[in-house]
């Protein structure tokens, strides 16, 4: 249309003034701009895949493709506390310890550690305790960590020297830093092995106020000396500030709890006994960052570009960040310096069906480079992943149905769209819970009395999380029974975990308790139909919970009033924003919460301890929110915690279990099923909510990645032919009428 | 020259008006420990903590007035004071979340000018054209169903085009990537979508306007004169008309210019353009009103610019006119 | 006496009959006058469409104040001592009139007239969302809030644009100096992020005070109104400086400086002489903006600031259905049925706008 205008313009220009000239000349300018967008429209058609979102050069490239839709707020291992950086931060920083990729239970075993930690008790003299020494009597217990000594850094900035071996960049002047906006414009690099020295800065950083760690109250509790060495680094660097120092050297002020033995041993000193500690060393927390790192990153000019340990980490891991740019993309590559890794071989015979041996042996990593690129909406991140271009994705409820097919018996397999495409389906199940609570302060749901724990039961029945599981989440769901998710020591698989307040035995199969016997029990609580026997007033119940503002959040609600008013309660829905929650959380001005809680490290007490009296929120600031406190589960819980797992501990969480169910402070929500799909050009992985280094283990084939995009993504052009066609039909008698009119006085047309 | 020194000191209580507002906005209703908590998360956050996150922040002293200082810090070691008062040194600190803005700004300026310029540029002569048509044929069938679809398309959401636009060419025919972005030419095809989305769904109101401005010149006296002269329709059209209304649409531009800094909000988050858009509605989703008060702030600044070019042009285009 | 049900009067309700009330009784005025019953003759004379347009926003109207009288029914006594007590479930008169519409609920979506064995009521004529709700229902109920924020933001627009204006053009001087910085400084913010910002500390603000407004309806009842509210206060600039400028104009003119010099008093000329000089201008730009504001509920609720969630409204259709949208087979109907609806809505108050501004403009009269 635009091509046929311009011309009859261009046409009618002869012979005019130049006034006139210059207006029609920019009209005509314009519109040649917008045949030549048109022109390079059709030229990108030629283009066999013209929606390919990357550079046609890298066609061939060992490159995998993700998205990423939460941008990562830090990716300082100490401060890093979200999953979505962990995806970042777990291939570069390297604990000592990880969890095995692919044994189940979940197993720790050495990553930059030698072997195991030794563990040894001690008790208030002093005195070594055996390995099986009560919990009471130990005073404090020193783990033991030998690293390997083959361990180099990525190449680095912070740790490049010149010929006299002083460092480049460590006093660095603004002049220096007029051409420097992101690391990669420092052109020198270095690097230097591991030391144990480094593993104990990084625990020093914890306990630092200008870090600000989230795990400094939970470590606080435990490593000795915390809490005191945090104060005293307070005081350092207010003098510092003082001084206008930036730098303070964490290796002048020693830590009581931790110690290094030798260049390749460091000891962390925990009170008491807390066999949990070894999994904290399997988390980012307790990577290593080089001194040198806090003294580069600390120099002034830096900050103002965001060059800072959030953004630009420093690792031995197997990978580096060569891009980083929250806003759009994040680019991991392989680190040069990598040591010698092989693909684990200890698999099961599940492992090896599935092809998650194919590997085995062979060197780590495989991939050269991670592309991740910001997708904050699911639509188009999905379409892409059908399209070819990402390499896996996870499953939204509302892809679901053209993902999934639930058969008959309640398995879910994959569509067979999908199953053309040679996709895969991986599931897992989470290690998480999400639940309502009760707020056992309130005068009407909480506290022990008979009748309220009866109100309690009730709505737990009436509340069918089986049907949020379908309605909500397409069937990715276990109903809990209790506190504990699946693959939980404690947790009794299949029938045997069975909660007997909410749900009976019938035929065989765990079936919720009906709407008649939930409403018994109102009436057995005194408020038959859901009125007050004694005054008639109607039972209203209001639930808190953040409104996240996600289209479903309102649904949710809805299907929550239409639970209660089953059984003849009227619910009052109080969504707010995160922070009015948390603060109705903190002062106990709830009935009914809606919460999660995903797991730090597979161990009972992870989960338990949400129920642990002297965890409660509103006395304690601590994560119990519905502020449940039963004496004889919290002795329990105190003896639980430091056992070894076994058939004692499991009597134990058994007793704890069956407590907290007849007390019902919770409606037992469920436990999500994560699927995650993967295309057949990408070996076979193993998902898993905890191991989250897994990027190392994978391998794809980008020839038949290429082959198979290309024929998924011919674009369609007839469309366009139609309708510019359709177009210049409707236009011909404009363009007659108008080539007629153009050359006649204006006069005649002048009635109007 | 006076004239634009005096205007630009004019703009100076402007902006602290705004400031003013919005520290208002942001710091009245919203406590900094709400802040605090919002950007702390959601596991095992202590009193402490965000104590801490407020000193590092620099939110813990008090709006106004600070008793505890001496001086001139009781003015200058105040919120108000170092949040709001620095933009004006365009010093915008840090993000909430931890990140250099004005880094920030500097990026994201880029990717929302690839898709606001086309857009304007290109959607101003589509406008231009498609009114010069109407009034063209004003009076006729083409008149009357061109302002009627004027109307039609005016009527329907902006979202409509974007959701639709985004599933008809990206999903179903693959034309172009569904969305993203790539610095350099390469992101051509990422921008096509966007900018055919931008220029359509302004097209309706943009044409409308055109042709009223078009039919008020064509019926002023100067315009028969030149009529009665003889001159044909198209160069009336041309060279009295277009020139004449070239006025009020380069007013209506001008203005415009200085915030295609600010990209567009919608356009930018559908199809994930990492402009300064997009920033902004993240900005707000995640409550960083750090952000959020600097984008304002560039916001006013840049408006006030914009009112100044206008009037710069008004006395380049109409040299009748005097800045006084 | 022995009512089984209560009237609820929420805020924007008794705004809205006010505003029916108020136009009503403008009605009753034109009549007696000779020279806006010709305009308002005008603006139907001879003009199908625009008497298709009308109609239809009568029906909307209609719609939308039939849905603005809430109560509660009583709930049934279960023995005679009982004080009365009340559902707290609030319902309007329209959802009494299509009951039971809003009470057939299904499991999950369902497409249009589907006749799937597995709902409970086979008849639902644009399907169900995804908690079952009647898609059909829902959409009728979004047309109260579309309706609200349309003309409740112009009256709360209106004295502030109205009275600035005036006083402006009229006194100038200071008053005129103070009043053009306020209506820079406002316009010189980006306009969606002040409302956003406004919206946020309002959230902020209600939630903080929970006590006085317990009631769920009611507290989504008070977002709805500050939304109108802030929309009013960030959109009346531009009737404001528009007023100032024919204020400015009129004040030179002959028989304004005649009645000056007869010593008539400055607020009687203002009322006299320069509001009924004024009130094309007012006339035609709320018309005009109604349709733009029915169009900013959609895209706030998409960036986050606009109804709550629980209200009825296009918006939230719409953000919801961005995820609809990908699903497989796809779920278009909620969009559609929020699309359309929002689409005829404002179609016809753009005809029924432009009609107006034809028949009052007097630059556009002279020309016809």
């Amino acid at each position: 249309m635009f091509t046929l205008l311009s011309i009859n313009f261009g046409a009618s220009e002869k012979g005019s003034r130049r006034v006139q000239c210059t207006w029609q000349g920019i009209l005509e300018v314009g519109l040649w701009l917008l045949n030549i967008g048109a022109l390079l429209f059709f030229l990108s058609g030629c283009d066999a895949t013209p929606n390919n979102p990357y550079p046609n050069d890298k066609r061939d490239a060992n490159i995998y493709y993700a998205a990423f839709s939460e941008q990562p707020k830090t990716l300082d291992p100490a401060r890093s506390y979200s999953s979505d950086e962990a995806v970042f931060t777990s291939q570069i920083y390297e604990p000592p310890l990880e969890y095995h990729y692919l044994k189940r239970p979940y197993e720790l075993s050495p990553l930059t550690a030698a072997q195991m930690p030794a563990v040894s008790y001690y008790d208030k003299q002093d005195r070594l305790l055996d390995k099986d020494a009560a919990g009471s009597s130990v005073s404090y217990t020193l783990y033991t960590i030998h690293l390997r000594n083959d361990i180099q850094y990525q190449p680095h900035p912070a740790l490049a020297r010149d010929g006299k071996g002083q460092y480049r960049y460590h006093e660095l002047h603004q002049r220096n830093l007029k051409d420097i906006r992101t690391l990669s414009d420092f052109p020198y690099t270095g690097t230097r092995p591991l030391r144990a020295e480094d593993y104990v800065y990084e625990i020093k950083r914890l306990a630092s106020p200008r870090v600000q760690s989230p795990i400094f109250g939970v470590m606080s509790h435990h490593i000795v000396g915390f809490e005191e060495y945090h104060n005293r680094l307070k005081a350092a660097y207010a003098k510092a500030a003082q001084e206008n120092k930036l730098f303070v050297d964490l290796r002048g002020y020693a830590l009581e709890g931790v110690s290094i033995i030798d260049d390749t041993t460091y000891q962390i000193k925990v009170h008491g006994k807390y066999p949990q500690m070894q999994f904290w060393l399997a988390m980012p927390f307790f990577a290593p960052i080089p001194w040198e790192a806090d003294a580069f990153y600390s120099q002034k000019g830096l900050q103002e570009n965001n060059i800072s340990l959030d953004w630009y980490p420093i690792g031995t891991g197997p990978y580096r960040l060569i891009e980083n740019n929250p806003n759009r993309r994040m680019v991991l590559a392989k680190n040069p310096n990598f040591r010698k890794v092989y693909y684990p071989t200890e698999g099961g015979a599940q492992d090896k069906a599935e092809g998650i041996l194919k590997n085995a042996g062979k060197p780590i990593p495989f991939i050269d480079e991670f592309k991740f690129t910001l997708e904050k909406e699911s639509i188009p991140q999905w379409t892409k992943f059908l399209q070819g271009y990402y390499d896996q994705s996870g499953i939204s409820s509302d892809s679901f149905a053209q993902a999934i097919e639930v058969t008959s018996d309640g398995k879910m397999i994959l569509s067979k769209a999908l199953q053309q495409k040679g996709i895969r389906l991986r599931t897992s199940i989470s290690l998480s819970s999400f639940y309502y609570g009760f707020n056992m302060l309130d005068s009407l749901v909480g506290g022990h009395s008979e009748r309220a724990r009866l109100l309690r039961q009730a709505i737990s029945i009436a509340v069918n999380e089986e049907e949020y599981i379908s309605v909500f989440l397409n069937g990715r769901g276990i109903p809990a029974q209790g506190p504990l998710p699946p693959g939980i020591f404690g947790y009794h698989e299949g029938q045997a975990e069975y909660n007997s307040y909410i749900y009976q035995r019938q035929n065989g199969h765990t079936v919720r308790k009906s709407i008649e016997e939930a409403k018994a029990l109102l009436v057995k609580a005194g408020y038959p139909d859901g009125r007050d026997e004694k005054t008639g007033e109607p039972l209203i119940i209001s639930i808190d919970a953040p409104d996240s503002g996600d289209p479903d959040g309102k649904a949710r609600f809805l299907w929550l009033r239409k639970q209660l008013a089953g059984i003849g309660i009227q619910l009052s829905i109080r969504a707010t924003d995160y922070n009015r929650f948390q603060e109705k959380m903190r002062s106990g001005n709830a009935q009914l919460f809606f919460w999660g809680w995903q797991a730090d490290y597979p161990d009972p007490e992870n989960f338990l301890f949400l129920l642990y009296g002297p965890n409660g929120k509103v006395k304690f600031g601590g994560e119990n929110a519905a502020n449940y406190d039963n004496s004889e589960f919290n002795v329990l819980f105190d003896q639980m915690k430091s056992l070894p797992n076994g058939a004692k501990r499991q009597a134990i969480i058994d007793t704890m279990v069956e407590m907290v169910r007849h007390d019902a402070p919770w409606i037992w929500g469920f436990h999500p099923i994560n699927l995650s799909l993967q295309h057949e050009w990408v070996s076979p992985g193993n998902p898993s909510d905890l191991v989250r280094n897994h990027l190392k283990y994978l391998s794809l084939e980008a020839p038949f990645r290429e082959k198979l995009r290309k024929q998924w993504n011919r674009p369609i052009i007839w469309p366009i032919f139609i309708l510019t066609s359709m177009l210049i039909v409707l236009l011909i008698p404009i363009i007659i009428r108008f080539w007629l009119k153009r050359r006649r006085p204006a006069i005649q047309y002048d009635r109007e | 020259m006076l004239y634009i020194v005096r205007r630009i000191a004019y703009a100076i209580p402007i902006l602290i008006g705004v400031n003013l507002i919005t520290f208002a906005l942001f710091f009245m209703v919203n406590s900094p420990d709400d802040m605090a908590r919002v950007h702390l998360g959601n596991k095992y956050v202590t009193e402490q903590e965000i104590d801490n996150w407020k000193e590092e922040r620099g939110y813990n002293e008090p709006p106004f007035y600070n008793s505890q200082s001496i001086g001139i810090e009781r003015y200058t070691h105040t919120l108000f004071f170092e949040k709001s008062l620095s933009l004006f040194a365009f010093e915008f600190g840090i993000s909430d979340g931890g990140r250099n803005i004005g880094s920030d700004i500097k990026q994201r300026m880029f990717p929302s000018l690839a898709i606001a310029i086309p857009i304007l540029l290109i959607g101003l002569l589509a406008d231009i054209t498609v009114a010069m048509l109407m009034v063209f044929f004003r009076g006729s069938y083409v008149d009357t169903v061109g302002v009627i679809s004027c109307v039609v398309l005016m009527s329907i959401s902006a979202l409509f085009y974007i959701i639709s636009g985004q599933f008809l060419i990206g999903k179903v025919l693959q034309l172009v990537p569904i969305s993203g972005y790539y610095d350099s030419w390469l992101g051509l095809k990422f921008v096509i979508l966007p900018v055919i989305v931008g220029i359509l769904s302004g097209i309706g109101s943009g044409a409308r306007w055109y042709r009223t401005l078009f039919l008020e010149e064509i019926n002023k006296d100067y315009v028969r004169t030149a009529r009665a002269k003889g001159l044909s329709e198209i160069a009336v059209l041309y060279k009295h008309v277009l020139k004449n209304a070239l006025i009020p649409i380069l007013t209506g531009i001008v203005v415009l210019i200085p915030t295609l800094f600010m990209g567009s909000l919608l356009l930018e988050s559908f199809f994930s353009i990492p402009g300064l858009g997009s920033y902004t509605i993240d900005a707000i989703h995640q409550q960083d009103f750090a952000i959020v008060r600097s984008m304002v702030f560039l916001g006013s600044v840049l408006y006030i610019l914009g009112l100044v070019l206008t009037d710069i042009v008004y006395t380049v285009v109409d040299p009748r006119i005097r800045l006084s | 006496m022995n009512l089984s049900f209560k009237f609820v009067i929420l805020p924007t309700d008794a705004l809205l009959w006010l505003v029916f009330l108020i136009i009503m009784g403008f009605v009753l005025f034109a009549r007696g006058k000779m020279q806006l019953a010709a305009h308002w003759y005008q603006v139907f004379h001879r003009r199908p469409l625009t008497i298709i347009a009308a109609a239809l926003l009568g029906v909307f109207l209609s719609i939308s104040l039939l849905d603005s009288i809430h109560y509660r029914v009583m709930l049934p006594q279960n023995n005679n001592s009982d004080p009365n007590f009340y559902d707290a479930h609030i319902s309007s008169v329209f959802d009494k009139i299509v009951s039971p519409l809003g009470t057939q609920t299904e499991k999950t979506y369902s497409s249009p007239l589907s006749s799937d064995p597995d709902l409970k009521n086979h008849y639902h004529i644009l399907g169900t969302d995804k908690i079952g709700q009647d898609v059909f229902y829902v959409s009728l109920k979004s047309i109260r809030t579309g309706i609200v924020i349309g003309i409740l933001t112009t009256l709360v627009m209106l004295p502030f644009a109205l009275f600035l204006g005036l006083i402006a053009g009229y006194f100038q001087g200071l008053a005129d100096d103070i009043i053009q910085y306020i209506y820079t400084t406002l316009s010189s913010i980006p306009g969606v992020l002040l409302i956003a910002a406004s919206v946020l500390s309002m959230h902020i603000f209600i939630e903080k005070n929970p006590l006085a407004f317990p009631n769920i309806a009611e507290r989504a009842d008070l977002r709805l109104l500050s939304l109108c509210v802030i929309l009013g206060i960030t959109s009346w600039t531009t009737l404001c400086r528009l007023l100032r400028a024919e204020a400015l104009k009129l004040r030179e003119m002959d028989y304004v400086q005649a009645a000056l010099s007869v010593g008539v008093r400055k607020t009687r000329i203002i009322f006299r002489h320069i509001l009924p000089n004024v009130m094309h201008i007012i006339m035609i730009v709320i018309v005009l903006d109604f349709s733009s504001l029915v169009l900013a509920e959609a895209v706030l609720s998409y960036v986050g600031v606009g109804v709550a969630a629980e209200t009825f409204s296009w918006g939230n259709m719409i953000n919801s259905a961005r995820l609809e949208l990908a699903r497989e087979p796809v779920v278009w109907w909620p969009l559609t049925a929020a699309f359309l609806l929002m689409f005829i809505l404002v179609l016809s108050a753009n005809i029924f706008a432009d009609a107006v501004r034809d028949a009052f403009d007097p630059r556009l009269r002279k020309r016809r």
